[in-house]
């Protein structure tokens, strides 16, 4: 009970306004120790994000971008290095404490849709309502509002299997829209899209930033959707090489 | 408290989106456990009854009976010879020391009647020491006396059966019954004792004195002569000598020569038993091996299938993870499931397996009995092999960090 309770103090106290820093890293390294070796995924990366921010992250594959993202997600740990969101030292939180700061503040978007294969779009978006204890008439109502507003009237109860890819990128955002997070992590939405659906998507997510206020933080390979930020992050070999900012198209 | 029930709830529609493998989990434990109470049941109804059987046959007993057993086996017509005789008996009775109760049987079968009710059953002449040899009990009425016998009385003591289609629930003591138009005094009633191992009714008799069944029930076949005597040692260590003893006492009184040829056979009726008991243990024993192997291979069954979608499932903890499921969520999702698929498959199992006993019982006409052990064996068995092999790789994926969770393969 008690690490609930700091979970939701900490939570509240996320909210932040735009302009405002979120997440500040310093000298971030990651190392995966694979059998003998050692991979050095990330070698010191410092840098800070503000509310609001619409940022690319590129690089070669295989230059830490994915890595860089999920330490920002909280999907997973640095090795050593300061990772503070909004002020506060993420190192010290607990898992159960980073799952309730993930749960109200954080959304996700990846390469792979990563639904539950056997649940309807429906349940899917439902997921992070119910793990935030919000009720089963208002998970069901807020879920359809979503759905809906991701133009997905109609399919609510589709599997992922009977649903396009850009229909199931676009179930995966309504989860990740539907606990109202400040934070959205894209990592390659449109890697498995066509042109015209990664447009549409793409649009979608920009909306999403300029009108929603989200944050976004979005890995891509791709200079046309790498267009669409305000901010380019380039990664090399696990160091940050260039950060510009840009005027969005 | 709201967030356990929304987690049974959560575990409810995972069982429920995956149909299939929740099926055949569930068919696993049903099949292990259904399998196992009702080849047990088979197998303990089986020597419970080979038990029961011995009981009722009394114990220590040979059979002496008239012909002689060649070492080339059985020599035809064994039994037909009258070679035995009632004064056999009593001089078994009276010289042989090791030897308790000795019962000289004339049989054959006959009608009873009683008013408008009339049953064919088998009519036992013997004398007193039929009690003791047999270990009859009677549940109304007195056995027949030595006085009775002398006197060749007309009188008679009944099976269960013989008393129910003569007088149902009446107790006839004390009534008369024709038997071969002959009037005859009921004057006991036997303890019910079941089936004999040949599936044989041994409540269908009546016992009247053996000298009454060679003058005026069977006279023709038994003049002075038995069927055979049943000789009750008085302890089964005493059977050997008793034996020995009776064999050299009708070796005397039939003049038989050290070397000649017996002209009557000594059976140990324990013994056949016992090794009819014995039969039975080695079944039921098979059956138990069998049982087992249905429970290994539901076992495994239930292995396979959980530990085949560990991957999936493992991938769906990260998905969980990561949109917010703590990892006491995640824990207790994987347990309730385990728990609901081990409880609901291993009641079906249970009924499963009682109803199949009983289909058994009703159809073969097997004795089955349903053993609160293997019940619980068979339950416990399959219901730890679904929980932990249900909650233990959920148990670690939740140790996972969410991205490790989420791209495990
Ligand atoms: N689980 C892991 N174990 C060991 N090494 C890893 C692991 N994940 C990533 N790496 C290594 O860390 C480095 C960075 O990987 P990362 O996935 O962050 O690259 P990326 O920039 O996202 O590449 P891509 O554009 O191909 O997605 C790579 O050298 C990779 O081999
Ligand atoms: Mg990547």
């Amino acid at each position: 009970m008690a690490v609930a309770a700091t979970g939701r103090d900490l939570a509240a106290s996320l909210q932040t306004g735009s302009g405002e820093t979120v997440i500040e890293v310093q000298e971030l390294t990651k190392i995966y120790q694979v059998g003998d070796l050692t991979v050095p995924a990330l070698s010191g990366v410092t840098l800070t994000i503000h509310g609001g921010e619409f940022v690319a992250v590129m690089g070669p594959s295989g230059s830490g971008k994915s890595t860089f993202m999920n330490i920002l997600g909280c999907l997973d740990q640095l090795t050593s290095g300061r990772y503070l969101l909004d002020g506060l030292d993420v190192g010290r939180f607990s898992k159960d404490e980073l799952a309730e700061i993930r749960n109200r503040k954080m959304g996700f978007v990846f390469q792979g849709f990563n639904l539950l294969p056997r649940a309807s779009a429906q349940e899917n978006v439902e997921l992070p309502l119910l793990y935030s204890g919000v009720p089963a008439g208002e998970r069901r109502r807020r879920a359809r509002e979503a759905l809906i507003r991701l133009g997905l009237e109609g399919r609510e109860h589709h599997l992922p299997s009977q649903l396009s890819g850009g229909q199931q990128q676009r179930v995966a955002i309504a989860r990740a829209l539907v606990n109202a997070a400040p934070l959205l992590f894209a990592d390659e939405p449109t890697g498995n899209l066509d042109t015209k659906t990664s447009l549409e998507i793409m649009e979608l997510l920009t909306h999403l930033n300029r009108e929603g206020g989200i944050t976004l933080i979005l890995v891509t390979h791709e200079p046309d959707i790498a267009a669409f930020s305000r901010r380019v992050i380039r990664f090399v070999d696990g160091r940050v090489v260039s950060d510009r900012r840009q005027e969005g198209a | 408290m709201t967030g356990l029930l929304a987690t049974v709830r959560i575990a409810l529609r995972a069982l429920w989106v995956n149909k299939m493998r929740s099926a055949l989990t569930m068919l696993g434990i049903i099949i292990g456990v259904g399998a196992v109470i009702a080849m047990l049941a088979v197998g303990q109804g089986a020597s419970r009854k080979i038990s029961e059987q011995v009981a009722s046959m009394g114990s220590n007993l040979l059979i002496v009976m008239p012909g002689s057993l060649t070492s080339g086996g059985l020599r035809m017509g064994s039994g037909a010879q009258m070679t035995l005789t009632l004064d056999d008996a009593y001089a078994i009775e009276r010289e042989c020391p090791a030897v308790a109760a000795v019962a000289p049987m004339v049989t054959g079968v006959a009608q009873i009647v009683h008013g408008n009710q009339n049953w064919s059953t088998a009519i036992q002449g013997t004398t007193p020491g039929i009690i003791p040899a047999r270990d009859i009990a009677l549940v109304s009425g007195r056995p027949f006396t030595e006085q009775d016998v002398r006197a060749a009385g007309k009188v008679v003591m009944l099976g269960q059966t013989v008393v129910e289609n003569l007088f149902g629930a009446r107790d006839p003591v004390g009534q008369i019954v024709r038997i071969q138009k002959a009037p005859f005094t009921v004057i006991g009633v036997m303890e019910k004792k079941g089936q004999s191992l040949m599936g044989h009714d041994q409540d269908d008799l009546a016992y009247v004195p053996v000298t009454t069944a060679q003058k005026r029930l069977f006279g023709a076949h038994f003049a002075g002569s038995v069927r055979f005597i049943l000789v009750k040692a008085g302890l089964a260590a005493d059977m050997e000598q008793a034996e020995r003893q009776v064999t050299e006492l009708l070796k005397q009184r039939h003049r038989i020569s050290p070397k000649g040829e017996l002209d009557f056979t000594i059976r140990n009726l324990t013994q056949m038993l016992q090794a009819a008991e014995q039969s039975t243990r080695v079944m039921s024993l098979l059956l138990g091996a069998i049982a087992s192997v249905s429970l290994l291979v539901g076992g495994i069954g239930i292995m396979n299938i959980m530990l085949v979608s560990v991957t999936e499932r493992t991938r769906e903890i990260g998905i969980r993870m990561a949109v917010g499921a703590k990892v006491w969520a995640i824990r207790m999702q994987f347990l309730v499931e385990a728990l609901t698929l081990s409880l609901s498959g291993g009641l079906i199992g249970i009924i499963l397996g009682v109803v199949s006993s009983e289909i058994l019982s009703r159809l073969a006409g097997w004795t089955t009995i349903v053993s609160p052990l293997s019940v619980v064996l068979a339950f416990g068995f399959s219901g730890l092999v679904g929980v932990f092999f249900g909650f233990y790789p959920a148990y670690k994926a939740s140790l996972l960090n969410p991205i490790e969770a989420l791209r495990y393969d």
